[in-house]
């Protein structure tokens, strides 16, 4: 599969870049496809290259000791990822995996340096992208460290649950986060995180509140 | 019946990134739109929710008590 120069031309790396320039870039991208669930990056290994996203998507994740998952960002095409090694030269910070199948355009991290020193177009916007990750990823050290998100969870939970019989009003977990004040990302957890407890079991399309008064009990220690 | 996301027709511009993740082939883009397509009971993973850009694919919960 060729290298699509439209398609550079709309990753933010390379915008505003004339088709010259896009040209040799596209000469030093190489394509990589992944199946679905399969690991293109593992957390702690050296960096070798930047990818960005052709088409499927990719979830960018830490795994805990306990083999928990908090997902740092979900890669779209268009969008890089595993650009901070590439840039410091340290180990990959999280891993990566593909969410379908997914096609890559990656670049190698010494052919990115040679880009960023030989193209200050390409640094600026580089800049750009890291500035606006930065803002997204202190959202949610700010949500992780200071909101005890998993107690307003717990609230919204019984503010909404009935009985069996009843119509009530179906919550996604975007509106779950839009009520706690989070992020998406931090309710699942906080859902999985219940599940673990015994207070709550996820059952498909429903939430079952197993343990009423230990969640009651959740929402007056976390709030 | 079987309880399916449910996908706004006004938002979905077809990008068929949720296609691409359902791991139950339970999902396509038809004239455009993302339409359910799949035999298999969807098992409320939620992916096709994580990944659409735009909001138009949500798996919406019912919460209920447990009565013992």
């Amino acid at each position: 599969m060729a290298v699509d120069l439209e398609f550079l031309r709309r990753v933010p790396y390379f915008a505003d870049l004339g088709p010259a320039e896009l040209q040799s870039i596209g000469e030093r991208v190489f394509v990589r496809t992944a199946a679905r669930a399969e690991m293109v990056l593992f957390e702690g290994e050296p960096p070798e290259h930047l990818y960005f996203v052709a088409s499927g998507v990719v979830k960018v994740f830490k795994t805990s000791a306990e083999g928990k998952e908090q997902i740092l960002s979900i890669v779209r095409p268009g969008e890089s990822f595993n650009d901070v090694p590439v840039f410091d030269g340290g180990p990959n910070p999280a891993g990566a995996r593909a969410m379908g199948p997914v096609v890559l355009f990656g670049i190698k991290a010494g052919d990115m340096a040679t880009l960023l020193r030989d193209r200050p177009r390409v640094a600026l916007n580089v800049v750009k992208v890291l500035a606006h990750r930065m803002r997204q990823l202190i959202s949610l050290i700010e949500d992780l460290s200071f909101r005890h998100v998993i107690g307003r969870v717990a609230r919204i939970l019984l503010d909404y649950a009935g009985d069996e019989t009843g119509d009530r009003p179906r919550l996604t977990q975007q509106e779950m986060a839009a009520m706690a004040g989070t992020a998406r990302e931090v309710v699942g957890r906080s859902l999985r995180a219940l599940e673990e407890e015994g207070m709550i079991s996820l059952d498909r399309h429903r939430i079952v509140i197993m343990d009423r008064e230990a969640l009651c009990n959740m929402t007056e220690v976390s709030s | 019946m079987f309880e399916s996301p449910v996908i706004d027709l006004r938002k979905c511009d077809g990008c068929g990134l949720c296609v691409s993740v359902c791991h139950l082939d339970g999902l396509k883009v038809v004239s455009g739109v993302v339409t359910i397509v799949g035999s298999t009971e969807c098992d409320w993973c939620a992916d096709c929710e994580l990944v659409c850009p735009i909001g138009a694919i949500t798996c919406p919960f019912e919460v209920v008590i447990l009565e013992r």
